[in-house]
């Protein structure tokens, strides 16, 4: 076997390339799935239900198929239908990138949901009875207590789904997209050289979600400082009273 | 649902898709077990290289390792071949890629589970073993791995509902599982909806099962239970 360290050199731009579209369909579809993910997990914590069963069926289904199958039945699945391709969307659903950020903002909202919610159950009873005991009207609970705590919470949680959504976002290349497994899938046909060229891709790949979690450190550090803050009680007054060590 | 008589080749796709899910499976297990034992060793080299293998099989996406391991597999075959005198070509099938990828990637994750439960198990069972006699192997086959199985099953089960999905990224390199057929009848007539539709609830029944299954598992595993149905 000859290894050759040049093509990987060589090639490095349009992998970096590929890498940007990766990057930026992962950040659109995060910040869509989100956005879909919260009404879907407030439904989910409702006690009605009947508001409880549509995101109960939206979870199930995309937790339970494949992404794959997800991404096919919207990019090739939407043709099929002759009132999408006359409707305004066909515009949209034609163009292989927008189907792409389409199914994996529907797949990473249904996960999301389910962590947000856990997040919501999470919150301590105490919390919720003293914004009721003070007088606040639900929606006010929601959008300053229930919300900022769960996504505290859920922080943790939600960078492991963003690393698995960056891994997830490897399947745009099934639809023709150049991301970076995509760039590498077309390097590789011309060059012939599958094990530099995935390798390279390989380790794009680790460093950013060595990036993701590094950054996600940081974020919780700052978000729940809280957890971190020791009370500081004086030596002196700890040797008077033992009680007083942490 | 109008299946119009490709039926039969979806159910074909998932018979393959089964049985690359459950030889990933069984080959993942081996992965993981291995694994979390070079975590836990003794040997700084070891676990150095159980650390390496968690975390970059964690990193990098499951297509990826598919890709890698078809079109790059061979290569790598034939290169370790020829030190054993042995230079003609040698084709990797796309199954044993699925299997060698899944396996690969199902161990990693694995490897986490079962060295989460090997820790949980208390020290005093390795001592009161060996207060008892038995040798090293003996006590891990039969006092720690029967426990390690109790604490790890739920963890497992996620992983496979994982493995199971996982199975459909295969068909990118060729093999004729559920995912494939459906693509193959959906080029044929036309309705491409139809078929993916059908294979996304064959693939709901298939994880429905495993979860089955897996609950099943929990509660035969599980002593306390075992002793309120008797």
């Amino acid at each position: 076997m000859n290894w050759d360290w040049s093509v990987i050199l060589k090639y490095l731009p349009r992998l970096l390339e590929g890498t940007w579209l990766t990057l930026e369909l992962v950040a659109i579809s995060g910040i869509i799935g989100i956005a879909i993910a919260l009404p879907l997990a407030l439904m989910r914590v409702s006690s009605s239900p009947w508001i409880r069963a549509f995101p109960f069926a939206y979870i199930f289904f995309f937790r339970g198929t494949p992404l794959l199958v997800q991404i096919f039945l919207i990019y090739y699945g939407a043709s099929q239908f002759e009132a999408v391709k006359q409707s305004m969307f066909w515009d949209i659903l034609k163009q292989p990138y927008w189907c792409a950020i389409i199914a994996f903002s529907l797949n990473t909202a249904a996960y999301s949901a389910e962590l947000i919610r856990g997040a919501i159950q999470a919150i301590p009873r105490g919390e919720i009875e003293a914004a009721e005991a003070l007088g606040m009207s639900k929606p006010l609970q929601v959008r300053r207590i229930v919300l900022p705590r769960a996504f505290g919470i859920v922080l943790p949680a939600y960078g492991n789904e963003l690393i698995l959504m960056l891994k997830g976002s490897s399947l745009a290349s099934t639809i023709t997209l150049l991301d970076l497994t995509g760039m590498a899938r077309t390097i590789i046909a011309r060059t012939y050289t599958p094990l530099e060229i995935f390798l390279a891709a390989g380790v794009i790949y680790l460093l950013i979600s060595g990036v993701f979690i590094g950054a996600f450190r940081l974020l919780e550090k700052r978000l729940n400082r809280y957890q971190h803050y020791r009370h500081q009680v004086p030596v002196e007054l700890t040797q008077i009273d033992p009680r007083l060590q942490d | 649902m109008d299946l119009q008589g490709f039926g039969h080749l979806l159910l074909s796709g998932a018979w393959v898709t089964l049985k690359l899910a459950l030889t990933s499976l069984a080959f993942g297990l081996l992965f993981g077990l291995v694994g979390a034992a070079a975590k836990l060793s003794g040997f700084r080299l070891l676990r150095l290289l159980g650390t390496l293998y968690t975390t970059l099989i964690r990193g990098i996406p499951e297509l990826l390792l598919v890709l890698s391991i078809y079109f790059g597999g061979s290569m790598l075959l034939m290169w370790l071949a020829s030190f054993f005198g042995y230079t003609d070509y040698i084709e990797i099938s796309a199954f044993a890629a699925g299997v060698a990828a899944l396996s690969i990637a199902f161990g990693a994750y694995a490897t986490e589970v079962f060295r989460a439960a090997l820790m949980e198990l208390p020290k005093g069972q390795w001592e009161s073993a060996e207060a008892l006699g038995m040798s090293r192997t003996q006590t891990f086959f039969r006092i720690i791995l029967p426990q390690v199985w109790r604490l790890a099953l739920p963890g497992l089960g996620n992983l496979f509902q994982v493995l199971l999905k996982d199975t459909a990224l295969v068909s990118v390199v060729g093999l004729d599982e559920l995912m494939r057929q459906a693509y193959v009848a959906s080029g044929s007539t036309k309705e491409p909806f139809t078929f993916y539709m059908a294979a996304a609830f064959i693939y709901l029944g298939l994880t429905a099962i495993a979860t089955a299954a897996t609950m099943l598992m929990e509660r035969a595993s599980n002593p306390v239970s075992r002793g309120a149905r008797a």
